[in-house]
C-alpha cells in the first residue's frame, strides 16, 4: 500500500511544481502596467514654465475638453524622436496638448522648444519629479489622454505614427 | 561576579539601541519594500534612477504629512498597482504563491507521519 502511494504523490507534487514554473517561463518578466484604467487626475500645485507663476492643476484641466498631457525633458533622447508627432497632433484643434517639463534645466528646455517647435498649449514644471509620481508615471516620455478629468489612456514611451493614429481615432 | 553582572546588563541593553528608530530608518524600511519600476529587480532604496529618487522624495513628504507606513503603501498601490510592493497581499493572483508552501508542508508532513506510523 505504502509503496504504491508514495511514488504517485511525488510525481503529482513534481508535476504541479513543474507546471507552475513552466507557466512562469512563458510570462513576461518585464512588468507592463495597466494602461486602460480610468482614473481621476491628481490635484497638484506647480509653476508655469515661461512665467514661473504658481498654477493649480484645476485651472489647467477643464471639463469637456480633451487633453494630452505629455511628460518631456530636454535631456531625454526619445522625447526628441516623438516631438514631430506632437507637432503633428497639435494641428488638430480638438486636442489640447499640455506639457510637463520633467527634472529639467529650464534654459535647456527653452532651447529644445526653440529648436524643435512648441506644440504645447501650456507647460508646467515638475522640478523634483514628484508630480509625475502623483500621476503614476514611470519616466520620460509618457503621455496621458484626458477627458472630463479622467485618464482615458496612458502611453508609456515615445509616441509613434501608430499611436498618433490611435489618438486621432479616439478623439473623434 | 559583579563584573559579570555588569557585563550581562550591558549585553542585554545593547540591542535596545535600535529602538531609537528615527524618521530616516522608517523611510529606508519603506523604500526597501518598494520596487523600482524602471530598474526592475532593484528596490527603490538601492536604486539611484530618476524615478527612484523622486519616489524617495515622495515618501519623505508623505512621512512628514504624518501618513503611516501602510497608508504610504496603499498610496503607491493605487498609483502603480500591487507590483510596486515587494510584499504582495493575498488575492486571486497571488494565492498560489501563498498557499503552495503550506500545501507542500502539509503533504510532506503527511508522508512523514504515515511512514512513521507504519514503521511503528
Amino acid at each position: 500500500m505504502k509503496n504504491k502511494i508514495l511514488p504517485f504523490l511525488v510525481i503529482i507534487i513534481f508535476g504541479i511544481i513543474f507546471f507552475i514554473f513552466y507557466k512562469g517561463l512563458e510570462d513576461s518578466k518585464i512588468y507592463t502596467p495597466d494602461v486602460n484604467t480610468k482614473k481621476v487626475i491628481p490635484v497638484f500645485n506647480t509653476k508655469e514654465f515661461f512665467s514661473e507663476e504658481n498654477v493649480k492643476s484645476s485651472s489647467i484641466f477643464e471639463l469637456d475638453k480633451i487633453y494630452l498631457l505629455n511628460i518631456w525633458s530636454s535631456w531625454c533622447v526619445p522625447c526628441r524622436q516623438e516631438h514631430p508627432f506632437l507637432m503633428n497632433l497639435n494641428l488638430d484643434n480638438k486636442l489640447n496638448i499640455i506639457g510637463m517639463n520633467y527634472k529639467d534645466n529650464l534654459k535647456n528646455a527653452e532651447n529644445f522648444l526653440k529648436e524643435l517647435g512648441n506644440p504645447y498649449k501650456e507647460i508646467f514644471i515638475d522640478l523634483d519629479g514628484t508630480i509625475a509620481i502623483e500621476w503614476g508615471a514611470y519616466g520620460v516620455p509618457e503621455s496621458f489622454l484626458i477627458y472630463n478629468n479622467e485618464i482615458i489612456k496612458k502611453y508609456i514611451g515615445p509616441l509613434n505614427q501608430e499611436l498618433v493614429d490611435e489618438i486621432n481615432l479616439l478623439i473623434k | 561576579m559583579k563584573f559579570l553582572r555588569f557585563f550581562v546588563i550591558v549585553i542585554l541593553l545593547f540591542p535596545l539601541n535600535s529602538l531609537n528608530a528615527g524618521e530616516n530608518d522608517k523611510r529606508n524600511k519603506i523604500t526597501k519594500n518598494l520596487r523600482c519600476l524602471i530598474c526592475q529587480g532593484q528596490s527603490v532604496y538601492d536604486s539611484d534612477s530618476e524615478f527612484a529618487n523622486s519616489l524617495k522624495i515622495v515618501v519623505d513628504k508623505k512621512l512628514q504629512e504624518g501618513l503611516s507606513e501602510d497608508q504610504i503603501y496603499e498610496y503607491f498601490k493605487t498609483k502603480y498597482g500591487e507590483w510596486i510592493l515587494y510584499d504582495p497581499g493575498l488575492n486571486k493572483n497571488t494565492y498560489i504563491l501563498w498557499l503552495l508552501p503550506i500545501l507542500i508542508f502539509l503533504i510532506g508532513g503527511a508522508i512523514i507521519y504515515k511512514s512513521f506510523i507504519i514503521k511503528k
